[in-house]
């Protein structure tokens, strides 16, 4: 088993394939709530965990992992305070992406590989990035299954939720922390600035094609899966960055599902 | 018979500001009580704070111990991005059998629509089946929140009669905030108008005739009585009625 882990490109499709089995069921949450920008807040962000991890001599997973989640709560406190959103998340999400990277520019002495983590480089991912990204998905995944129901609802009504016993605010304190772990999981495959690509791409692709929430997000699995895959011998054939191609073929498969659902509407 | 719940003395504060004060409310078993008032002036906060969602700043509220409430939100937006139909929005949260969900959405006027995707709703089917929600599990007391709201006066009345029925049907009791004041008076047991706090209550055409109630909402309501007393008039000649 351990030898297939040898060939770069076979773990390179783990990798892809594991980041998109976390990031779709979290992606239709992304697109059911409107929270695009809630995911690029919240992973531009990471830049500044990668220059406090490498300042600190931290990993760069535990320091974007700390980053994410203090700014995914710090936003979802201030959206309940009656700013305006989209302003204020735009603000948040450009400002800590250019935060991040004066603040690379001050580690003298350490040499950074600014673009492998803006745009990923899923190529160079090594057996113990793997256990990483597994090990994230993983808990990803079972996260968002265990509140499965509760997130549904709390997504449809708060106040529903509310009055069926549940706390909307805890709810919404798992979607930040799982989407945190994405981020640190997806830093390396696809680089911060395509995250919320991979997040919403996939689950806007499934929507036209399912009737339920979870047929929506199996869908989007599959899709990103296929994107991952077909994205890594696309890079791996025409020479095309690895990151940005998984996102291009999950936005051809977007394209082709809006055209076959149009195709069925016009048919009935 | 004791009341479902009772406040005494109940004041409320959010964000620093008093929104009730010394609020005595208490409802009895298959009343129709309406809260009528201006924008801003607590109905939506006692709801709340009677449903548990706020706690008041000082004051008694006591609920019947194990009572089943049953509440229909002001409105609910579903992003059409989220494919759910209406029989699994009733199984939200909680799973609810296949006999139970027809049977409130018999209830709720809204027989045929369990397949249905919610995004695909009216508004008028959207309240029914929200309604047919907060009747799971047999509440003994309806709470209902502005729930008219993107309704027209026809569909509301109509509203405001299934509730009626509703009541009659499975004897809970309904308590509910309205702007609408010509309507809603008509199916009300009692009528409690509120600014902050209660300024007047009791039968509709007593609220509607007070001078605290004029003050509030102006002569221009002063329709409200004669339609009140129309649709009264209306309601002695339906059949279930006579009946009693």
């Amino acid at each position: 088993m351990s030898f297939l882990l040898d060939d770069f490109l076979i773990r390179a499709t783990l990798a892809g394939i594991g980041v998109a089995l976390a990031a779709a069921p979290l992606g239709c949450f992304v697109v059911w709530r409107r929270m695009a920008y809630f995911g690029d807040a919240t992973a531009h962000a990471a830049i500044l965990g990668v220059a406090l991890a490498l300042a600190f001599n931290l990993s760069v997973f535990i320091g974007v992992l700390t980053v994410s989640i203090l700014m995914a709560t710090l936003v979802t406190r201030l959206s309940g305070r009656g700013f305006a959103m989209d302003t204020l998340l735009g603000v948040m999400a450009h400002a800590s992406l250019a935060i991040g990277l004066v603040a690379v520019s001050f580690l003298s002495g350490v040499r950074v590989d600014l673009m492998a983590f803006l745009f990923g480089d899923i190529l160079a991912v090594g057996v113990s990035d793997l256990a990483v990204i597994w090990g994230g998905a993983a808990a990803v995944i079972a996260l968002i299954s265990w509140r499965w129901d509760a997130l549904l609802i709390a997504t449809m009504s708060p106040e529903l939720a509310r009055a069926g016993g549940l706390d909307p605010e805890r709810e919404q304190l798992v979607l930040s922390v799982t989407l945190a772990i994405v981020v640190a999981v997806a830093l390396k495959v696809v680089g911060v600035i395509l995250i919320t690509a991979l997040l919403i791409i996939p689950a806007a692709a499934a929507r036209p094609l399912a009737r339920t929430p979870e047929a929506m997000a199996l869908i989007a699995a599959l899709i990103a899966s296929l994107a991952a895959i077909g994205g890594l011998q696309m890079s791996l054939w025409a020479d095309t960055p690895a990151g940005p191609s998984i996102v291009t073929v999950a936005f051809c498969i977007f394209i082709a599902s809006l055209i076959a659902a149009s195709w069925r509407r016009s048919r009935r | 018979m004791s009341p479902l719940f009772q406040t005494k003395d109940l004041s409320v504060r959010l964000d620093g500001q008093i929104v009730l004060a010394h609020v005595a409310l208490s409802i009895e078993p298959g009343e129709i009580v309406t809260i009528v008032g201006p924008n801003g002036s607590g109905k939506s906060t006692l709801l709340r704070t009677i449903i548990g969602a706020i706690s008041p700043e000082s004051g008694t509220l006591n609920v019947r111990p194990g009572l089943k409430i049953g509440y229909v939100p002001q409105k609910l937006h579903i992003d059409p991005t989220l494919p759910v139909t209406v029989r699994r929005f009733l199984s939200l949260p909680v799973k609810v059998a296949s006999d139970e969900a027809d049977r409130v959405l018999a209830l709720a006027g809204a027989d045929g629509l369990s397949g249905k995707q919610m995004s695909d709703l009216s508004g008028g089917q959207l309240q029914r089946v929200l309604l047919a929600r907060a009747l799971l599990g047999k509440p003994e007391l309806l709470i209902l929140d502005e729930a008219t709201q993107g309704l027209d006066q026809r569909g509301s009345a109509a509203f405001y009669q299934l509730i009626a029925d509703i009541r009659d049907d499975v004897g809970c009791a309904v308590l509910m905030v309205s702007h609408e004041l010509h309507v809603v008076m008509a199916s009300s047991d009692r009528v409690v108008c509120l600014n902050g706090h209660i300024c007047c209550e009791g039968h509709p055409a007593h609220v509607a005739s007070a001078p605290e109630y004029r003050a509030l909402f102006g002569t221009g309501t002063g329709g409200a009585l004669a339609l009140y007393r129309h649709e009264h008039d209306h309601n002695h000649d339906h059949p279930n009625e006579t009946a009693e």
